[in-house]
């Protein structure tokens, strides 16, 4: 009922996006939506465009999935659109009583959209190509400096990857829910907004009794195996740059490079 | 009040690499008052099937008819499929919510329509017909053991008055004694109410002795679906399914090799005895007869 989620789900393949290191694609993405801002005309946006599709070509993940996490920004994406085109000043193409669809509207309206998606896209071939784990593994390694001022770089990586750990848990276990009261005949779309609210308790108590009991579960085997946090912990595949990473830092100040002549030649 | 699948096929995330085929082409006839025993290994298709049977999964392809009646059909009434269709699932955790058991069992008949007072009745009846003790009533569902809130969950579904009862391993995680119970509870009612009953589990120790009919799954494929003594004749074939016939079947099949003629098909262990008892005393007669009667008792 509620598995059509993409952001955060890895697409198991075998190309090279997936072998890179994840701190190479975390800063890929990172250079990807900072090139999105730069760009701000046509020609850039097509490079963009071409480096976009340059990556979900070889990411070897099916562009269907890719697409997937663009449903989820729809209704922003709706409502960011319409309200450019109306409410932006300027030269007027069409209007309806006090509506007016303006040029510079239509304009401003395209660009948001594209940017958008092209977030949306840009980090979802991230979190495709790479498993929940890893990418903490890789915020963890970024944010390590973060130490010296005190931040727990460690505890906060680990509780990301459980958090996302349970995510596909709790779905399934919503799911399961779900049915059991359905069967026994409660109706979670019926009625208005706080009889709909009321119908919800039959499902989010059994939810959060399950939610902190795995919790407890989680914790007591974790002491049980000695966990004390981050001090002096080593990890069973430390995270190595490899030569492809090279590659593709080099690949990525490219484009960046490409981005901020773009900028400042105002093309 | 008959249920029946024609060509009932089901495929998870189709069209992905995570895309499997849960269930392959079944045909299938539940007809009323039966007391029936769904069995397989973990992952053969036995919970997606009995989801099939109350429309809370949706067949991906073939026809589920109640009564006759196609139970997708654009303005079938499932609301009133699920109350006369009950299925109990695996883990009461995942259905008891409210503060205190009496209204957690009432929650059901509440939802179809009845008042508190009706609903009451029917939760009393429901609970006492389970086995659940009165004075335990106000109890929230949380503190109460395992077996107990099985019996909670039960009565919750058991509360709607459903014509069918479909229960999911209404024994896993019960002690041997505590799975006994609830078992001859569920024989009780299948007795009293007379409705038809759908046992599923993955032990066969467990359902031989009180289903009259056994389906036994495998790869999503119904491979066996008749009596229990026809279907435990094939043991060699449900090992290699990851399943067992009852400790007693092999028993009498080792007793049968070692040239005592008892009946191989025994499946439980009252009609084992009887079987080897008539079987022995036949012996000690006809020895005594081979001997001129001159063996003393």
């Amino acid at each position: 009922m509620i598995r059509d989620i993409t952001l955060g789900q890895y697409y198991p393949a075998d190309s090279i996006l997936h072998r890179l290191d994840p701190r190479t694609k975390l800063s890929g993405t990172l250079a990807f939506i900072i090139s999105v801002f730069l760009f701000h005309t046509f020609p850039g946006y097509a490079v963009a465009t071409v480096f976009l599709a340059v990556m979900i070509k070889i990411s070897k993940v099916p562009v269907k999935f890719i697409f997937k996490g663009l449903k989820a920004i729809l209704m922003i994406l709706m409502i960011t659109v319409v309200f450019n085109m109306v409410l932006t000043p300027g030269q007027i193409l069409w209007k309806w009583g006090f509506l007016k669809i303006t040029r510079e509207g239509v304009d401003l309206a395209v660009r948001m959209a594209i940017r958008l998606i092209y977030l949306v896209i840009g980090s979802s071939i991230m979190t495709l190509t790479t498993t929940p784990n890893q990418l903490t593994d890789g915020l963890e390694k970024s944010l390590r400096p973060l130490n010296k001022i005190h931040v727990p770089v460690h505890e906060i990586s680990m509780m990301m990857s459980i958090a996302l750990r349970f995510i596909p848990i709790l779905l399934e276990e919503t799911d399961k829910i779900m049915k059991a009261q359905i069967a026994r005949g409660a109706a979670f779309e019926n009625g208005n907004l706080i009889q709909k609210a009321k119908n919800m308790i039959p499902l989010l108590v059994p939810l959060f009794i399950s939610a902190f009991r795995r919790a407890n579960d989680l914790a007591m085997a974790m002491e049980a195996r000695c966990y004390h946090g981050g001090d002096h912990r080593t990890q069973m595949k430390p995270l190595k740059y490899a030569a492809r990473d090279r590659i593709a830092y080099c690949i990525l100040a490219g484009y960046l490079a490409i981005g901020i002549a773009f900028r400042v030649m105002g093309i | 009040m008959s249920i029946e699948l024609k060509n009932v096929m089901y495929t998870y995330s189709p069209g992905t690499s995570y895309e499997i085929h849960a269930l392959k082409d079944i045909d299938l006839n539940i007809p009323d008052g039966q007391f029936i025993g769904v069995i397989g290994h973990t992952g053969s298709g036995k919970s997606t099937l009995i989801q099939h049977l109350n429309a809370l999964i949706r067949p991906t392809s073939g026809t589920i008819l109640y009564n006759g009646e196609d139970i997708w059909a654009d303005k079938y009434d499932r609301k009133t499929l699920r109350s006369e269709v009950g299925l109990v699932f695996q883990y009461p955790e995942h259905q008891l919510f409210e503060s205190d058991v009496l209204s957690d069992v009432c929650f059901g008949p509440m939802n179809q329509g009845k008042t508190r007072e009706e609903a009451e009745a029917e939760a009393r009846k429901a609970l006492s017909q389970v086995g659940f003790k009165e004075k335990n009533y106000g109890k929230s569902p949380f503190e109460l053991s395992g077996g107990q809130k099985k019996r909670v969950a039960i009565a919750g579904v058991l509360a709607m008055n459903p014509k069918i009862l479909i229960l999911d391993e209404p024994t896993a995680g019960l002690d041997p004694k505590g799975r006994d119970d609830i078992l001859d509870q569920i024989a009780e009612l299948h007795a009293a109410r007379g409705i038809t009953i759908i046992l599923v589990s993955h032990s066969m120790e467990d359902i031989a002795k009180y289903v009259e009919r056994l389906i036994v799954m495998n790869h999503g494929e119904t491979v066996f679906d008749d009596t229990p003594k026809a279907v435990f004749s094939h043991y060699k074939e449900l090992e290699t399914m990851g399943l067992a016939a009852p400790q007693i079947t092999y028993i009498m099949h080792a007793l049968k090799e070692h040239g005592l003629d008892v009946d191989a098909d025994a499946t439980t262990v009252e009609e084992a005895k009887r079987s080897i008892l008539a079987v022995l005393n036949e012996n000690k007669s006809a020895l005594l007869k081979a001997e001129g009667g001159c063996l003393d008792d």
